[in-house]
This record gives C-alpha cells, structure tokens and sequence, in this order.
C-alpha cells in the first residue's frame, strides 16, 4: 500500500442551474477545460504524468455524455495519452472519483491522477437520463421508489425535526456561507469561468444570500406534500407502517440548490511527488461506501462515515472538521445526530443549501473546500461525506499535511 | 359453421361471427380456427377490396373464451392460444386491404381488441352496447395487442386508465375516448358506412407499421410521461397495496412495449398476459367474479319447484337508514312501498333517501324526471298499520330490540294477507327466535341489508327453523327483483357475515391489547387487502354498539345456562367505552380523533393506554392473523350448517364486508395459501395465541385428501 496524497484541489465558481444562472451559457466541457489548465499552471504540471481522469457525473447525456473525463483532457490539451471515465454514484459521484482515484495510487496500480467531477444542471436536466429506478413500473414498485425529497421529509418525521428547526439550519446555511465568502476563504479554489475573450463570467458562488432568515423562508410551500399525497407517502408507509402520517417539511429553501459546477482534484504518491516537485496538501487516510435502506435513502452519511473512520484507525471524536452535503436539512441533522457530533464543527463555511449541489462535482467540491479550511485554521483531521440516491452514502478521512 | 363468409358484386367481404351453440361470440379455439382458414383466404384474394367484420349475435365478440382458458391455464397453452388470436388479429391488420368492424353491439376485451386491429370501427348507435377492458376485474390484463395499439393510438397516458380500471363504455364515449371512429344511426347503416369507408380507402396501414411513427402524447422518454411512469406505480399501490399483480403487469405492458416495435412489444404482452392467466390471483378471481357468481346469480340456491314471482308491494317497517334505503331501491326496482314508522315524518324523512339518490340520478343526466316521479310515486309515507294492506312483502327494519321487534310483528300481520312473506332485517339477533313473535313462522325469514343499501351488492338471506322452501325462494327473487346479490345461510348468532367480519376487527383489538403500534395494525389490514382498518372500522361501528352486543350476548348465553368465553380483544372495549369514554366516530372519539377541520388521526393517547410491547410483529404476521381468522370462522360456519355452499361464503365475504377481492373470498383464501400449509400455519398461530386459531377437523380431512373448497 501506497500513500494516497492529494497535491491540489480547484473548482469552478457554482452558478444557478436554470436559464437565468450565469453559467447556463457555458457548455459543461467549458467547465472542465479551465480547470485542467489551472491544474497545469498551479503545479507546472506535466500533463502526461498523468495516468488516469476519474470524474463524477450523474446525467451523462448530450454533451455531458459519451465519457466527458477523456474527451475534457483531449480538448484542454493534455495530449493523446491521458485515458479518462467517468462514474455514477449519484450524489456522492465526485467524492468516489477522489476515492477511486485514491485507490488507484494507493494500489500502486498508477501514480498521479485527477479525480472530480461535472454537473450542468441547468443544461442537462436531472434525471434525464431516465433510470429502470423509476422509470420501470415493476422495478419502481418492487423496490419502492420515492423521491428523495419524500425520503427526507420522512427522516423529520421519524426524528421529530420541526420545519422551524430545519428552517433554522437552512438559514444559518447563508449566514456561513455569505461569511465565508466575504472574507473570500472559497478563493484559493475558485478558478474563475471566463469567456472567449477572457472576460470574466463568474467568479463566486452565486446562489448565497446572506439576507436569508428562517423568517424569510418560513413561508415556503412544502415541495413534496403534492407527490406525497398522490402516492409516495403510502409508499413510504409499505416500509414504515408505524408512521401515520409524513410531515412534509423540505422546501426549495432549506433543501440543496440546483446549480452548474465542476470541480478536480490532483491525486498522487509520494514517490512522484518528489520526482514533479509537488507539495503534498492532504493524506487520504480512509474511505467508505456503504448502503442502507433505499426507501429513506438519505441516512448513508453516518454508516460510511463510520466506515471511513475504521478505515482510517481515528474516531469521530477526532475529526476536526466535517463536511456533510447539505442535500435536505434533515440529512445534516441526522448524521450529526447518529454521529454524535459537535454540529459546530459541520460545515463551517455553510453548504449546499446555500452554495448548491452540483450532483457530480459536490463531492470533490466539499473534499477541497475542507482541505481549505482545516489550512486556514491549522487543523489536522476532516471528513468528508454525502448521502446518496437508493440508499448509498460515502465518506473520505483526510490528514491536512504541513 | 360459426363464421359465414360472402362476398358482394364490389368484391367486398363480409365475415359475420356466430359461434356455434353459444350465445355470445367469444374468443377461442372454436372461433379463431375457422377464422384462420378465412384470413388464409382473405390474403390470397387477388380481386379483394376489402372486409367487413360483422357478428350475428347481439353481441358483436365478448371477449376470451374464460372456460377454455381456466380449463387449460398451463404456461404454454396460455402463450399458444394468446399467440393464435394476435397473429391472427395481425394479418388482418396487415392485409394491405381495408378492414372495418361493423359494431352491431358490445365490443369487450378480446372482442375490442380485435375490433381495434381492424381499420376502421363503426359501430351501431345501441344503448346497450359497452366498449372497454374488463379484463383487470378478472386479474387478467387486455393479452389480445389492447395494451400495445390502444397507447399507440391515444397516447399513453390516455390509454392506461382504460385499461387499468376496467371500466365500460357507451358508445358516445367510446367515440370520445378514440376507440371506435364513428357511429351508426341504424343497423344498415352500419353496413353503409362500412363499405363506403372502403371504397373510399384503399391502401391502408396502421401508424406503427408506417416510418417515423410518432407517439400521440409523446413515448415513454419525453419529460411528462417519465414523471407520469416515476408516480404511477405509487399511486397504483395506494389503490390496489400492491395485491393486484394485473395491474402491475399492465404498467409494465405498455412501458415495455413503448420501448420496442409492434410486434416484439406485443410478444411482450404475450408473456405478462401469460404470467397473470396462469396466476393464483386470476384463479381467485375469475373463481368468484365469474363461476361463483354465476352460480349464485342463476340460483343455486333457491329451493326448486317453485314459481318465480315478483313482488308487487312492499311494506317497510321503520324509516331510520336501514329502512329508508331498502324503500330506495325496492321502488327504483319497481316495486309498490310503503314505508311505515312511528310518526309520518319520520316516514318522509326515509323518502328523502330516494328523493336525495334520483335527483343525484338526474342531475347527471342518468335518469330523466319523468322516471323519478315515478319512482317516488311508488313510495307511500305512513304511520298507520293500516297501509300496509295488500303488501305480499314486509320488512322490518326497527331497531335491534327484540320487544319492538316482536310489537311490529304482530301489528303488520294483522293487516296481512296469510301468504304475505314477513322479513326482519336484522344483522345480530337470531331468525328463529325473532319468529316466535309471528303467527305464521313458515313465512318468516330474515333479510340481512348492508350500508348504504343503494351500494352494497349483497343480501345475506337467513333461513329459520321453521322457514319454509317457499318463503326462501320469495326472497331470493325478492333480492333478484331488486338486484343484488343473494347469499342463503341458516340461523345462528351473527349468521355468516357479521359474525366473520367481526372476527377481523376482534383480531385487530386483540392486537392492541397486546400492545402493537395502532397504526401498524391498520397498515396491516390495508395491505392485507381489507378495505379499511380494523380499528378505523370499528370507530365507524361504534365501541359502544359493540359494547352493547357484548353485553347481550353474554347475557343471553348465561341465561342458556351456557359460559362466554370472550374473545382478547373484548377488555379493550370495555376500557373504551367505560374508562376511556372513546364511544367511536359518532362522538368524534375512538381509536381515532376527528377534529372539525382536518383528517381523522390515531388518538395520540392510545400509547398511555396501550402501551408498546417490546416485541412488535411483522406487517406478515399481523396480517396473516387477521385473514386467518376470518378464514377459520368460515370453515366453522360451514361445519355448523349456518353456511352450505362454498359460493355463498366467498362472494358474501367480498360483497358483504369487502374481503380482499384479490383472493376470491374467505374460503379461496384457503385453497390460495394451500390447506396442507395452511393447517400448519394455523396450528402455529393457535399454539401462539390460542383455540381461535384452532384447526376445525374438517379441514384437516380436506388437506388429507388433498381437497379444496369448490
């Protein structure tokens, strides 16, 4: 076994993902190519060193489709002889390419890789890709599908979680991620998106807005009391027969934000770090993917988390810091909860209720922005983890280094 | 021969179906061979212009040969016979020459989906004719091409509820719906339109079979119809919980087959039809729905030797719910009533019943006012005995009081005739002991109605000691007359139907003394295939009628000199009704609260009362125990003699308390588990929770013999 190092972290500022987002004009490959540049240019980089381009990506279609990781580094100019894949892990897709990728060096099996991942959400609508999940009336009935945000408002349900609470936690979202931002703690990672002209497109997270007050989204419809009623909640009682009734809690404001992103992460041995001269920034100490109960779907955090930790020898006592992808509210409570861990240790900079949810690029995102801030605050240890679709979940220890 | 073949002077082929010895045109072997000579014929035809599908009967086809196919449910047979009709359907379909159905009458199932593979549909302006896919009531699904061409014509999401609901329809509506193309005011017409519409179109394919075929409404891809695929299967569930495999095939049918061309998606179909004919659900179903109905429907039951006779007048003791809709549908059936009680307006406010159903009746259209004056032109208010001269027919439906009882007895039989055939519509106390207040017993008998009257199908008929073969025959035509269903038992405490139905709610009480999540053994009912919650039921009954029952019951056992034994369930009555002072609905508490505004929700407070037991069943086993019991009361219903025939006991449970349709009653439940498995089984629970669960030795000889309930 190898050391797993990662060398540097970078990701493209978070756009709103609907036509009125700026970066609904910018292709998802124009997501990636200025990334593998920053990459180049940050580690005076020779391309092909690298053995392997691992990139999350959950709607793999049209533009986005065909195995985006090999045709972004052919088309940003890495040359003919960088291979490429993309993976789905749904949600958690960019934090497994940083796993796998991982696993790659730790192996032996390859050196230096990138892992990340890519997500135009107001481009290529999600799940257009369709899905046997639910799509396919036998496959949908017999393992009992739900939407997600059904699946969330059941763990409040079962966990007590008022929509007050939740509305709280969204809100304070915000207020870290507007903080965080105006004391410019996303810059070291942030390559601006600039156009052909080299005019700058955007060069911040823009869906953070720091008036958020659980006063202000109190009044939010529920998004999923609708589909609930016509049938997902009946559904969820097949599982859960002792819950009378759901309470739908989960709204556009205290759930994740649909937005354009993408992110990569330069992952190698110690071995050719000292051959390319590169600074080692974090030891990937452990990892985990598990699945659970696919119908509540959103409880994975805490079991792969738990796994990670295992795997790294530490205790959840010992993290420093903890990333949980914000998809709903809930998600984050409850893996606190299960975790039985300080909540002001989570997601110090807010997450993705403010700053939004890429889908194949959050992973790799939130391992960067940890990485970040464990550096700002000299800290040592931080875990990085996503509840994912069908039930999954993944997790990542890294060791700040220097 | 059963398909007569001509040919007119325009070289236009007319083939009219008219299957030997038997009244309807239906789909099998005997139809679909000589129709395969005839299309053999049809295709070397060089001079052909095209077909006329027309049928003799007055019917135009049924639908599938249902006794040839319960009689040959293996695999391969299934594939075979579905695979003969649809090639055959398909060649038609291809001929390459017009092909009209001329629709003198009812197009259903197979009948419409060979209706649907012609090019034209033209059917006749026949009040009587319907036009749909009843194949789901059966278990079955359209395995004739309807799930493949009907979404392929109308769009998907068009399509689906036509053939997952299983509903009829008229001809405007089937002209609405796109499933017929045009309709005929007069039977030459029919034909008129027919071959003008192939003289006017010569070359003629289908969509599908033409290049670039678009979807009407769009294929299974595009956005709506992927979030319409994403929810389908939830809200099917919330209907069926998953019990009705035909529809789950149905979905899968149409989402498979938007996938794939006609005919691979039609082989698809072929296997999903074959996977559902060969199915224990569809023989549940097609046992009850269809051979035991019909049993009962051409009178099994009734005693032979006696005339059939209607009756003219009926005189209706007592004008609260129970009284005021058997006037309802006495007189929508066209019969004289009288309907008597204490006051007169107390009578007219029983009138309102009607006056309510034929105005809703009018409002949309389905009846015209003439009729409804009629029908409440039957109905005379009274609170004089006096009235009730001249009726053939009484039924009493006072309260369950055996004084009251016995006063209006002796009131109305003083005003009628001596062969007058008196009723007592009681659910609870026992006929025979009812008809010692009468002075002609032969004539007394018991007519058990279900709430509402207008909706509920079923009447249980109890026979008493001295009922005479006569007076049974009297009501059961009475029950015709008004058309519902009869079922005939003899005497005892509960007859059949109360006395099952209320060993499921028993079970459920039972449950919650033993300390089970309340909303737990109500999810278990409701997937059991019950349609409503033990608990949410006996709300709707009353604890306090229960608690009153109780109490009489005991009362009159001990007074025979005989112990009660009581049943689990029955302290947490009592702790209702006396502690608790939870009476049920009428009051707005019971298990369940009703608040003014909002939907009814468990009581929070029943976990304080019944507190959790550690130890909390599965979904499986509380629902086992649930269908169980009501089972083995059956089987002991039949040991007694209150029940005697098989029929009787699953069509009254479906049609009387709503037992899960999908098993064909409370004794196919039995033959569904399997005897032997289900004596095991049985053993099991009663080891576990007592002598209710108790194999009677009937069923153990049964499951010995390797017998079934038939």
């Amino acid at each position: 076994m190898y050391d797993a190092f990662v060398y540097d972290a970078v990701r493209t500022p978070r756009g709103k993902g609907k036509a009125d987002g700026s970066l609904h004009e910018v292709k998802p490959i124009d997501l990636l190519v200025p990334l593998f540049h920053a990459l180049k240019e940050r580690q005076s980089l020779d391309p092909a060193m690298v053995e392997d381009v691992v990139l999350g990506c959950v709607t793999p279609v049209g533009e986005q489709g065909g195995n985006i990781a090999r045709i972004a580094s052919l088309y940003a100019g890495w040359g003919d002889t960088v291979p490429g894949q993309t993976l789905n892990r749904f949600c958690a897709s960019g934090l497994e390419a940083v796993n796998l990728g991982a696993a790659k060096v730790a192996s032996g099996m390859e050196d230096l890789v990138i892992a990340g991942g890519v997500e135009a959400m107001s481009r290529i609508k999600m799940s257009s890709d369709g899905a046997a999940w639910f799509l396919d009336p036998l496959v949908n009935a017999d393992t009992v599908f739900i939407p997600q945000g059904v699946s969330a408002d059941l763990i409040a349900t079962l966990e007590g979680y008022s929509r007050d609470q939740l509305d709280a936690y969204a809100a304070a979202s915000h207020q870290k991620a507007a903080a965080a931002r105006e004391a410019g703690r996303f810059e070291k990672s942030i390559v601006p998106i600039k156009d052909i002209n080299g005019l700058t497109i955007l060069d911040h997270d823009e869906t953070v807005r720091p008036e958020t007050t659980p006063e202000k989204i109190a009044g939010l419809k529920p998004s999923f009391a609708m589909p609930g009623e016509m049938g997902f909640d009946v559904q969820a009682q097949r599982k859960y027969p002792h819950v009378e009734r759901i309470n739908h809690v989960h709204h556009a404001g205290n759930s994740s934000g649909i937005v354009d992103g993408a992110a990569l992460v330069l992952i190698g041995n110690h071995e050719v770090g000292e051959r390319l001269g590169l600074k080692p920034r974090a030891r990937i100490r452990g990892v985990g993917s598990i699945a659970t109960e696919p119908t509540i779907m959103l409880t994975g955090p805490a079991p792969a988390s738990r796994k990670a930790l295992a795997k790294a020898g530490v205790s959840a006592a010992d993290i420093d810091l903890w990333e949980i992808n914000e998809a709903f509210a809930a998600v984050v409570l409850k893996a606190v909860n299960d975790l039985a861990i300080d909540i002001d240790k989570v997601n110090v900079n807010g997450g993705a209720i403010a700053l939004g949810h890429p889908l194949g690029a959050t992973g790799a995102m939130i391992l960067g922005t940890l990485l970040d801030e464990l550096e700002r605050r000299d800290q040592t240890l931080g875990l990085a983890t996503l509840c994912v679709g069908a039930g999954m979940g993944v997790a990542t220890v890294i060791e700040r280094l220097n | 021969m059963s398909i007569r073949y001509e040919k007119d002077e325009n070289q236009i082929v007319t083939l009219t179906l008219d299957l030997k010895d038997r009244g309807a045109n239906v789909l099998g072997p005997d139809l679909l061979e000589p129709f395969a000579k005839m299309v053999d014929e049809l295709e070397q035809d060089k001079e052909l212009k095209g077909v006329v599908l027309a049928s003799a009967k007055k019917d135009w086809v049924a639908g599938a040969d249902l006794e040839y196919l319960f009689a040959n449910n293996e695999p391969e047979a299934v594939m075979r016979l579905t695979e003969t009709f649809k090639v055959l359907a398909r060649r038609l379909e291809k001929l390459g020459k017009p092909v009209v159905a001329a629709l003198n009458g009812s197009a259903l199932g197979g009948g419409l989906e060979l209706a649907l593979a012609c090019h034209y549909r033209v059917a006749l302006r026949n009040p009587r004719a319907k036009f749909g896919f009843p194949e789901v009531k059966l278990g079955l699904l359209p395995g004739g091409g309807g799930t493949q061409r009907l979404p392929r014509m109308i769009g998907i999401q068009t399509a689906l509820p036509h053939l997952i609901e299983g509903k009829d329809l008229k001809v405007d509506a089937a002209l609405k719906a796109g499933f017929i193309d045009a309709i005929a005011e007069t039977p030459e017409d029919l034909v008129a339109m027919a071959r003008t519409w192939i003289g006017e179109n010569k070359y003629v394919a289908k969509p599908w079979d033409k290049k670039g075929f678009r979807w009407p409404g769009g294929d299974s891809k595009r956005p709506d119809n992927a979030q319409m695929w994403a929810i389908a299967p939830s809200m099917m569930h919330q209907k069926t919980r998953g019990n009705y495999p035909a529809v789950k095939n149905i979905l899968a049918c149409v989402y498979e087959g938007s996938w794939v061309d006609f005919d691979t998606a039609s082989r698809i179909e072929s296997r999903y039809f074959t996977q559902l004919a060969t199915s224990q659900t569809a023989t549940n179903m097609i046992n009850a729905f269809w051979f035991q109905r019909n049993r009962i429907n051409k009178g099994e039951s009734r005693p032979k030797g006696f005339e059939k006779r209607l009756v003219q007048k009926v005189g209706i003791l007592g004008a609260g719910m129970m009284g005021a809709g058997i006037a309802a549908v006495s007189a929508l059936a066209g019969i004289e009533v009288v309907l008597k009680d204490v006051a007169k307006s107390g009578a007219e406010k029983g009138k309102d019943v009607t006056r309510a159903l034929v105005k809703k009746r009018v409002d949309r259209g389905r009846m015209d006012q003439e009729k409804a004056d009629q029908v409440l032109g039957r109905i005379l208010t009274t609170d004089h005995a006096a009235d009730l001269q001249g009726c053939d027919l009484i039924i009493e439906a006072v309260f369950e009081d055996r004084e009251l009882k016995a006063k209006v007895t002796a009131e109305a039989e003083a005003r009628i005739e001596a062969d007058a055939v008196f009723a007592s519509n009681t659910s609870t106390l026992p006929i025979t002991g009812l008809a010692e207040a009468s002075q002609r017993p032969e004539n007394f008998i018991g007519l058990h109605f279900f709430s509402p009257v207008d909706k509920m199908p079923l009447v249980e008929i109890i026979v008493g000691e001295k009922t005479t073969e006569e007076t049974l025959a009297r009501a059961f035509d009475y029950v015709q007359q008004i058309k519902k269903t009869p079922i005939v038992v003899n005497d005892s405490r509960g007859f059949y139907t109360s006395r099952v139905f209320s060993t499921y709610v028993q079970e459920g009480m039972a449950l919650v003394r033993e300390g089970q999540h309340p909303r737990a053994i109500e999810h278990a009912g409701l997937e059991a295939g019950m349609p409503v919650g033990p608990l949410a039921l006996i709300d709707e009954v009353s604890l306090s009628l229960i608690h009153n029952i109780l109490s009489q019951t005991k009362r009159d056992m001990e007074a025979e000199g005989k112990t009660h034994e009581g049943h689990p369930g029955d302290p947490v009555v009592t702790k209702m009704v006396e502690d608790l002072k939870r009476p049920g609905k009428k009051a707005a508490a019971g298990f369940y609260d009703y608040p003014d505004n909002g939907k009814k929700h468990l009581w929070p407070e029943l976990g304080k009362h019944f507190p959790l037991a550690a130890d909390q069943l599965s979904q499986a086993e509380m629902q086992e125990r649930m269908m169980f019991v009501q089972a083995l009361e059956t089987v002991r219903c039949l040991d007694e003699g209150v029940l005697t025939r098989v029929a009787d006991a699953n069509i009254g449970s479906i049609f009387g308390w709503g037992f899960a349709p999908f098993k064909g009653g409370t004794l196919q439940y039995i033959n569904d588990v399997g005897l032997k498995t289900f004596c095991e089984r049985a053993e099991a629970l009663e080891a576990k929770w007592g002598k209710r669960f108790a194999v009677p030795q009937r069923l153990r000889d049964m499951a010995a013999k390797g017998e079934i309930f038939q």
